[in-house]
């Protein structure tokens, strides 16, 4: 059995001064392998827990995680992320840094060489192999934490705002980027973005979280995903749904952001 | 007072020769482009000719203030007495009064002189011969050769034809006369605005006796033996304490146990300054080399391993996810995460403990030493050689800078990645 399950998942911070925070409350999601999940909602919604939840870095407070037919405990390599900025290791080169996950399980040099020279072509960084990782820009920097995420293989890539830090130009082309990745490698994908148009562009799925508890309120099927691979972005923001589509989702978070802050009105 | 307004003058004059003047000619570079400079701190460049100024300043003032040679003699400033000089005094005995003449040589303290010779005269004050050293005061008994001597109630009444009592003072070409409480002339030689070689010899001399010392050495030892004993000793403290803080700090930044255990003592050892435990170091294990060393070691051991912590500590928390998610294991993340990602804090901590080992062995030295830049510099100032004690303080700074300068130099080549994380 192939995909990620996410069952029934709670989390629940005590926080030091006695209090909780009840950042998920009985989120269950299926993605079968290959498919491509945005996650939308609020600030505060419990997107970014439930990624660390799915790739190992928290242990949820109840619920459980099968991938692949075996539960999750951990970290592992078959969870790849791409974190929004920071992680990448400033003392390796370029390459060292895409060749991070491949020189861990000691793949031999030279198959190790030829995956880092393709990925560095695809994502077009070819000429910046030697370079230092501060000598980058921030798309650069990006586009490597894309590269060095493919580069060990993983079932699943999960992206926490990656694309978060980026002028509209180059977000545009690495959106592009992210889908023709998505169509030729096959993996899986969960991306959470706080931009509705991204949302749309990079979901077949797209999930509407909301707050307090953490929760799944919406869930939509899109086409705009298939459209966008290898098209023009800004034509498949020309469709006749994408624009009720974004109205629709723009005021539904509104709402809960509107929500949210007459309760901490009334708590004041 | 004076070299503090001279020193002042020549700051505000060189500011304005060198900005004013000198820069109007030169094409703007580009911080002059900004339209803002005050208050961006990136905009303040040290000016070089100002660094170039201030120090040619130091030694301009050094000369100046020591007579030095190396200055033309208009730019002394003015230089204490020498020669000779005389003046009269006034005895009164019994009623009558006499004069006499008393010849005074003022010489340099260096220079051997005899008393000059003198016709006694007539009446019953003589006159008298003396000497002086320049710089210190003499009395002088006048009444020892004359008819009638104190005992005889003869006293000094007047000198140069002034009116003088106990207490008082006259000038006269040369200097002054100051009576004594028990009547007896003291003459003080002018001083000038020279300092005495004595508290601090001119920049030539200390450069000759650099030159003796490095080929004749000093108490047994070349300088460079006792330069590099103090630098062998600072190396080899540092090293251990590196080698063992270093782990330590890892293990502090790594593991609730060893954070625990280890956290009172760092932190009450941090601010127990190195110079505390000399004494302690000296009764433990004497004042050998295992003593300096044991005291350095501990000097390097708490900055490297509150470097070390820190530098752990500071690690990203999403570097460490990604390596996890990119299949590292444990030990991969130290290797390869970790310990790379403590590197910049770490070699901030060693520029410090080298430093701060530096100045700590000095200090041992100048307590208790065989040889050693500080046990130099403390022998010196015991037989007043300051001219080495000067040569002696130069060196340990420049060679403190040197050291500086060298990690400055490693961090960048070692280290390149150092703020940009
Ligand atoms: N380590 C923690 N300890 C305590 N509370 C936490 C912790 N991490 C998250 N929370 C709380 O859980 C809730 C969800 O946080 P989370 O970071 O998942 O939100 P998010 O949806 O990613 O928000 P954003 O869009 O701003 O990134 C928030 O209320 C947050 O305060
Ligand atoms: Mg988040």
């Amino acid at each position: 059995m192939t995909g990620l399950s996410i069952q029934n998942l709670s989390m629940r911070f005590e926080l030091p001064n006695g209090g909780a925070v009840q950042a998920l409350q009985d989120v269950s999601l299926d993605l079968k392998e290959g498919e491509l999940l945005s996650v939308l909602g609020p600030s505060g919604c419990g997107k970014t827990t439930l990624l660390n939840i799915v790739a190992g870095f928290l242990a949820p407070t109840e619920g459980k995680l099968i991938m692949n037919g075996h539960e999750v405990h951990g970290p592992d390599a078959e969870r790849g992320m791409v974190f929004q900025q920071g992680a990448l290791f400033e003392w390796m080169s370029v390459r060292e840094n895409v060749a991070f996950g491949p020189s861990m399980k000691g793949m031999p040099k030279g198959e190790k060489a030829e995956i880092v020279d393709h990925l560095l072509d695809v994502v077009g960084l070819q000429d910046f192999k030697e370079k230092a990782i501060y000598e980058l820009s921030g798309g650069m920097q990006q586009r490597v934490a894309l590269a060095r995420c493919l580069a060990n293989d993983p079932d699943v890539i999960l992206m926490d705002e990656p694309l978060g830090a980026l002028d509209a130009l180059t977000r545009e082309k690495m959106q592009s980027l992210v889908l023709k990745l998505w169509k030729e490698t096959g993996k899986t994908i969960i991306l959470i973005t706080h931009s509705v148009e991204e949302a749309l562009l990079l979901g077949e799925r797209l999930i509407v979280m909301a707050p307090r508890p953490g929760r799944i309120h919406t869930e939509y099927r899109l086409p705009f995903a298939e459209l966008g691979v290898g098209a023009d972005l800004r034509e498949v923001k020309k469709h006749p749904d994408f624009g009720p589509k974004r109205e629709e989702i723009l005021s539904m978070i509104w709402d809960m952001e509107e929500e949210i802050m007459g309760r901490t009105e009334d708590a004041a | 007072m004076i070299p503090l307004l001279i020193y002042i003058a020549i700051f505000i004059a060189a500011f304005f020769i060198v900005t004013k003047v000198v820069q109007k000619a030169v094409p703007a570079d580009y911080t002059s482009l900004k339209t803002v400079t005050f208050g961006d701190e990136s905009a303040v460049r040290p000016n070089r000719a100002a660094g170039i100024i201030s120090i040619l300043t130091i030694f301009l003032m050094w000369g100046i203030f020591t007579g030095s040679n190396l200055l033309p003699g208009f730019l002394h400033a003015p230089g204490p007495f020498e020669g000779t000089t005389t003046f009269t005094y006034t005895a009164e005995a019994n009623g009558e009064t006499d004069d006499a003449e008393v010849t005074v040589i003022v010489h340099p303290r260096e220079v051997e002189t005899n008393t000059p010779e003198v016709d006694p005269g007539d009446g019953f004050a003589k006159n008298d011969g003396a000497k002086v050293a320049q710089w210190r005061t003499g009395l002088i008994n006048v009444d020892r050769n004359d008819d009638l001597t104190k005992s005889d109630g003869a006293q000094v009444v007047a000198i140069n034809g002034e009116a003088i009592a106990p207490g008082e003072t006259v000038y006269i070409d040369g200097g002054s006369v100051t009576l004594s409480d028990k009547g007896t002339p003291n003459f003080e030689p002018t001083r000038g605005w020279q300092m005495e070689p004595l508290y601090l010899p001119a920049p030539e001399e200390v450069w000759t006796r650099t030159i003796t010392i490095a080929s004749e050495g000093f108490r047994n030892f070349t300088l460079v033996e006792h330069l590099g004993y103090s630098l062998f000793r600072v190396i080899v403290g540092f090293l251990i304490g590196a080698l063992v803080g270093i782990p330590l700090g890892y293990a502090m930044g790594l593991s609730n146990w060893f954070r625990g255990w280890f956290d009172p003592i760092v932190e009450f050892m941090r601010p127990v300054p190195p110079l505390a435990l000399i004494p302690l170091v000296i009764i433990w294990a004497g004042i050998g080399e295992t003593g300096k060393i044991i005291l350095l070691f501990l000097a390097a051991l708490w900055i490297m391993a509150i470097a070390a912590r820190a530098g752990v500590s500071g690690v990203k928390i999403s570097k460490v996810h990604a390596a996890y998610s990119l299949g590292a294991s444990k030990w991969q993340i130290m290797r390869h995460v970790i310990i790379p990602n403590s590197l910049p804090e770490i070699f901030t901590g060693a520029r410090v403990a080298m430093g701060v080992c530096w100045g700590t062995v000095v200090a041992a030295e100048l307590v208790a030493a065989e040889q050693g830049a500080g046990m130099m510099i403390m022998t010196a100032s015991k037989f007043q050689n300051t001219d080495i004690v000067i040569m002696g303080i130069i060196l340990i700074g420049v060679i403190g800078f040197g050291i500086d300068m060298l990690m400055r130099w490693a961090e960048r080549i070692l280290v390149p990645w150092k703020g940009k994380g």
